[in-house]
């Protein structure tokens, strides 16, 4: 039940200019409010030993995803459908304010709303993930480690976790004689939708996309929404102890869709580079 | 709301609540307590402090810390729930200390702990939204310094229409689920999340049928304070 963790020290003049610089409408970095920062997607990083991998740098924060597609039994109350589970995990190498140990309510949070965003999107298909009924199905592991934490990890865990969803592949199987076997040829995931997740940040009265992590610990409020291709929300989570008006959460939401478009472009481009 | 209304499988009309009562001073050893009936879901909530920190290091020199835990009794599913705290929980304290927060003027408590503490004694859809009332109502019982009551209420779509206060049997068919917290008095919406599949349209008018939730629940969160305070049916006298 932490209340005080360790927080990321944000020296008094950084902060100052912050202010100041919103109060103009401009960043320390030289963006503007709605900006996102460079945005680098690679794939097949890891492709020994994954179905898929990617990478993505978005400014200086950096995160990895790989993929297992192993076979399980199937849930009791879902008998005809796979499983998918995705899980963000952050390294002690990827900032010192972070130690070896369980994951605290932070990474929790992290790796849940990860896994609603795609889950609640349907970006996969479960039911072709079904082997033989009640007996065996495709059971999908989307595992991201953050390297390098500076902001807004929630975006770039979730583009990682897209990513390489759509370049992973998954062994072919044959049924014969009621045996179940798996063969060495590759077919892909049964890929529906690419949900796109985009945060808010709000610092005084001005809102931000894309926070940094001085940004981050500077912010009242916090607020990640994520949109698939028909302009569908699918997932939102607010976090850090302020709040936001109803004003400013329709507002957002329209720039949302008009930002997660932006970068769902970028996504199938890596994806297409990479295949 | 008349037109092409889809009948609810409760029976609800679309921006008709569950029955809720809400009574606060339940528990005599806390300093502030609430319990929530709020269709099937019941709740107890108490508020303990503002008293010393443990451990130490935790304090803050210049206001109080919240802590909050949100917790699920084994016997509150519908198959029994392992008593371990799983990561949902985890995730819930989390969201709702931070919905609560920015309600409670911490500057007043300097280098003390205020601790929440929430127990799903039944639990039904919306536990997180019904949660909050009953701690922010036992918050207040405890004579805590507020800016504002936190009132919470989820929205969401089942079959195809957007209704308000999405419950257990409901949210098994539904398509989305979008709980909200706000401070009444200040229009801050404090808890916000999403899951489901919600159209430009229909996100605009959950957020719009949340928010009339929200003004029905902290309605009955006054009511249940006055009640306790200046018209104490059980002869209870406050100290």
């Amino acid at each position: 039940m932490p209340a005080v963790k360790k927080r990321r020290i944000v020296d008094s003049i950084t902060k100052e200019s912050i202010i100041s610089n919103l109060a103009n409408s401009t960043r320390l970095d030289e963006r503007g409010l709605l900006d996102y920062r460079n945005l680098e997607i690679e794939t097949k990083i890891l492709k020994d030993k994954t179905n898929g991998s990617a990478r993505v740098k978005l400014g200086e924060s950096e995160v990895w995803a790989g993929i297992k597609v192993e076979t399980a039994n199937p849930f009791p109350d879902t008998p005809a459908e796979g499983v998918m589970t995705c899980n963000a995990e952050r390294l002690p190498i990827s900032s010192q304010y972070i130690e070896p140990g369980p994951p605290d309510e932070d990474t929790i949070e992290l790796s849940r709303v990860s896994d609603r965003g795609i889950r609640e999107s349907g970006m996969i298909d479960v039911k072709e993930l079904c082997i033989k009924e009640g007996e065996r199905v495709y059971s999908v592991y989307v595992d991201v480690a953050v390297i390098n934490d500076d902001g807004n990890l929630f975006d770039a865990v979730a583009y990682a976790a897209t990513t390489a969803l759509l370049m992973s592949d998954m062994n072919k199987f044959t049924i014969e004689d009621d045996e179940i076997k798996m063969l060495d040829e590759k077919q892909p995931l049964p890929i529906k939708s690419v949900p796109v997740s985009t945060t808010f940040a709000k610092i005084g009265d001005k809102i931000i996309m894309d926070p940094n992590a001085d940004e981050e610990e500077m912010a009242t409020a916090r607020v990640t929404l994520v949109t698939d291709e028909n302009g569908k929300y699918v997932s939102a989570q607010k976090g850090k102890p302020g709040g936001f008006t109803f004003d400013e959460l329709r507002e957002i939401s329209v720039i949302s869709k008009e930002k997660g478009d932006e970068i769902r472009i970028k996504i199938r481009e890596a994806v297409k580079n990479g295949a | 709301m008349s037109k092409n209304n889809i009948e609810r499988i409760s029976g609800r009309a679309p921006d008709e609540l569950r029955n809720v009562s809400i009574k606060a001073g339940v528990i005599k050893n806390a300093d502030g307590s609430a319990l929530i009936e709020f269709g099937k879901n019941k709740i107890m909530a108490a508020v303990f402090g503002p008293k010393e920190v443990h451990p130490k290091h935790m304090m803050v020199s210049d206001r109080a810390i919240i802590k909050c835990r949100y917790h699920m009794m084994p016997f509150s599913t519908d198959t029994r729930k392992r008593p371990n705290i799983s990561r949902r929980e985890i995730e819930i304290s989390k969201v709702i200390r931070e919905a609560l927060q920015p309600a409670i003027i911490m500057e007043d408590y300097p280098r003390t702990a205020i601790e929440i503490y929430i127990e799903i004694l039944q639990s039904d859809g919306g536990s997180r939204c019904a949660a909050i009332n009953a701690a922010s109502t036992a918050l207040a019982d405890a004579g805590i310094n507020m800016r504002d009551l936190v009132a919470a209420c989820a929205a969401g779509k089942v079959n195809g229409q957007v209704v308000l206060d999405v419950d257990d049997t409901e949210d098994k068919t539904g398509e989305a689920d979008m709980p909200i917290a706000l401070l009444p008095n200040t229009g801050l919406i404090t808890l916000f999340q999403l899951d489901g599949n919600l159209s430009k349209e229909e996100f605009d008018k959950a957020l719009e049928l949340g928010k009339t939730g929200c003004d029905k629940l902290y309605k009955l969160q006054r009511d249940a304070l006055s009640e306790k305070y200046f018209n104490d049916k059980n002869g209870n006298k406050e100290e």
